[in-house]
């Protein structure tokens, strides 16, 4: 592992160009990968992708946030910033996992749910806020990792899991520093300041009690060695998964719901 | 206020040509101007437009619930600093002083026309009615209570999103009501969400937008992203209604949008038409 690094010079080792995607981590992790598409409601948002593959040999179901890894890229997936229909189809996707008894993983990797006229006018707070209630009961074990930026109630509408993990450099905050620093101080420019003291680095995260794992990332971060960073989050799974799915689906509930519930600091 | 009457009756024996003005409402919707004492009595409707404005969080419950009703739950409560952030104790210090609240929500036990409910109101006064730690907690502990108790939930939102100063750990006060609001929800309970100015972020994307039934007040502003922010992302100017409740409304996000004189009738017709009646003496 490197030396520990600060919140913002991770965060420049996240928006480094050749960071790994979820579309590279996809083919080194899992085989018999089928995509599904769409909510069923409006379209299919290509910043969300979901869809069945097998981890060892068990089926499981897959829910992720797609970065680009070129303009192109990044354009068709709109920067990883999901509209309310990627989040219904998430969540129709983890229905379906949950009705064939899967466990579901969920990838995030975003800087936040899109703010912009079409997401406001087709509800993009109801469909974080059902994600987030709908995912606290689903039937059956979910992981969260987050793989580089997870930003605010976009990331959460993904990370109401089980277990969360983070890659060793990624970072997962109420919003990100550069909008911090505006809304606080009405200057962006302070974003380095802000992400400083926000903590939002992995082991800010556990030490908070969001997080539960930190996979460690090669030497210079998870772009200088794509097997080996594959190959962690593989071991992570292969151990989190089972160990999770052996459960009485009841204590697992109890535990999601406490494992949130116990978050806050306040004096009484 | 007083201090304002004072000049001005100062004024009027020093300037004798110049007349007493009443003190003005300026509505921040229509932009007209009212005496304030009409607003008040309106208890902050604007007479010109019906722009419902904020209330504090006493006179919402002293207007809605049955009197003497009320009994307050997790009053005590107040807030930490998990984040150790620069200024935010000396903020919620000076804030407690000011506005004589612990935080940005008050939770409760109430009738309403002899139903009875729990009741949560947020104070946009404190913190624009962000959601840290103790709102997370309290509004958390009201669903519980309600769940265990078979109460309905009445929530009167109002805020400006998750509180900044607790970084991620606001952000998980949206997982945690939400959480709560499902399991009550699950136990077969009643959850009205009332949506007043303004309604935006974390509350909007959390227990705000869970209820069975949600009504908005008339001309609020409702929202996840805060105009702003969307104005900066489309680099043009947005229209005037976008966001306000009549067109969250139109969008089919709120299934009523009620004057705040006709509120608490309704919530009492609501609560009887779920069987929550009024406990036999």
């Amino acid at each position: 592992m490197d030396e520990k690094k600060t919140a913002w010079e991770r965060l420049q080792l996240i928006h480094t160009k050749g960071r790994p995607t979820i579309k590279d981590y996809i083919p080194q992790i899992f085989t018999d990968w089928y995509e599904m598409h769409g909510d069923r409601l409006f379209g299919d948002d290509r910043a969300i992708i979901g869809g069945i593959a097998r981890l060892d040999g068990t089926p499981v179901t897959i829910i992720a946030e797609v970065k680009g890894r070129d303009l192109n890229e990044n354009k068709a997936c709109n920067f990883a910033m999901p509209h309310p229909e990627g989040y219904r189809k998430a969540l129709r996707i983890a229905r379906q996992a949950e009705k064939f008894h899967r466990p579901v993983i969920c990838f995030i990797d975003t800087p936040g749910a899109f703010c912009g006229v079409a997401a406001e006018e087709r509800g993009q707070g109801e469909a974080i806020a059902r994600n987030i209630a709908e995912f606290m009961t689903l039937r059956t074990p979910i992981i969260s990792i987050v793989l580089g930026e997870g930003g605010s109630g976009g990331a959460l509408a993904l990370g109401v899991c089980d277990e969360l993990a983070m890659l060793e450099n990624a970072e997962y905050s109420v919003l990100s520093p550069r909008g911090f620093a505006s809304i606080l101080w009405k200057d962006a420019s302070r974003e380095q300041e802000a992400s400083e003291i926000m903590k939002i680095t992995a082991e800010d995260m556990v030490s908070l009690g969001v997080a539960e794992a930190i996979i460690e990332e090669p030497l210079g971060g998870a772009h200088n060695d794509l097997d080996k960073i594959s190959e962690n989050i593989k071991e992570y799974l292969s151990q989190k998964i089972p160990e999770k799915c052996k459960k009485d689906i009841d204590v697992l509930l109890k535990e999601r719901y406490t494992k949130f519930r116990k978050i806050g600091a306040f004096i009484e | 206020m007083f201090e304002d009457f004072f000049n001005v009756v100062k004024k009027r024996f020093n300037d004798g040509e110049e007349e007493y003005k009443p003190p003005m409402f300026k509505c921040p919707r229509c932009q007209d101007t009212s005496p304030l004492s009409k607003y008040e009595e309106l208890h902050r409707v604007c007479p010109k437009c019906n722009y419902h404005g904020r209330l504090a969080s006493a006179e919402r419950i002293a207007i809605t619930v049955d009197k003497d009703s009320f009994r307050e739950l997790n009053g005590g409560m107040k807030g930490a600093d998990p984040l150790e952030f620069p200024d935010y104790k000396e903020k919620q210090a000076e804030l407690r002083g000011t506005t004589g609240l612990n935080d940005a929500v008050i939770t409760g036990t109430a009738t309403i026309k002899g139903s009875p409910a729990v009741i949560g109101v947020m104070d946009s006064r404190f913190m624009m009615g962000s959601m840290g730690s103790v709102v997370g907690e309290k509004i958390t502990r009201a669903f519980e209570y309600a769940t265990e108790n078979g109460l309905p939930v009445i929530m009167f939102t109002a805020s400006g999103g998750a509180r900044m100063q607790e970084g991620i750990v606001s952000l998980m006060q949206m997982a945690k009501t939400s959480g709560a609001v499902k399991l009550h929800s699950e136990a077969g309970g009643l959850y009205i969400s009332v949506m007043t100015d303004p309604t935006t972020g974390g509350v909007t994307a959390s227990f705000a937008s869970l209820g069975d039934i949600i009504i908005a007040e008339p001309k609020v502003l409702i929202g996840f992203a805060g105009r702003r922010v969307i104005e900066g992302t489309i680099k043009q100017r947005l229209p005037e209604d976008f966001q306000l409740a009549e067109f969250m409304y139109e969008k089919g996000f709120v299934d009523m949008i009620v004057e705040r004189r006709k509120l608490r009738s309704i919530l009492s017709h609501l609560l009887k038409l779920h069987g929550y009646e009024q406990k036999e003496a």
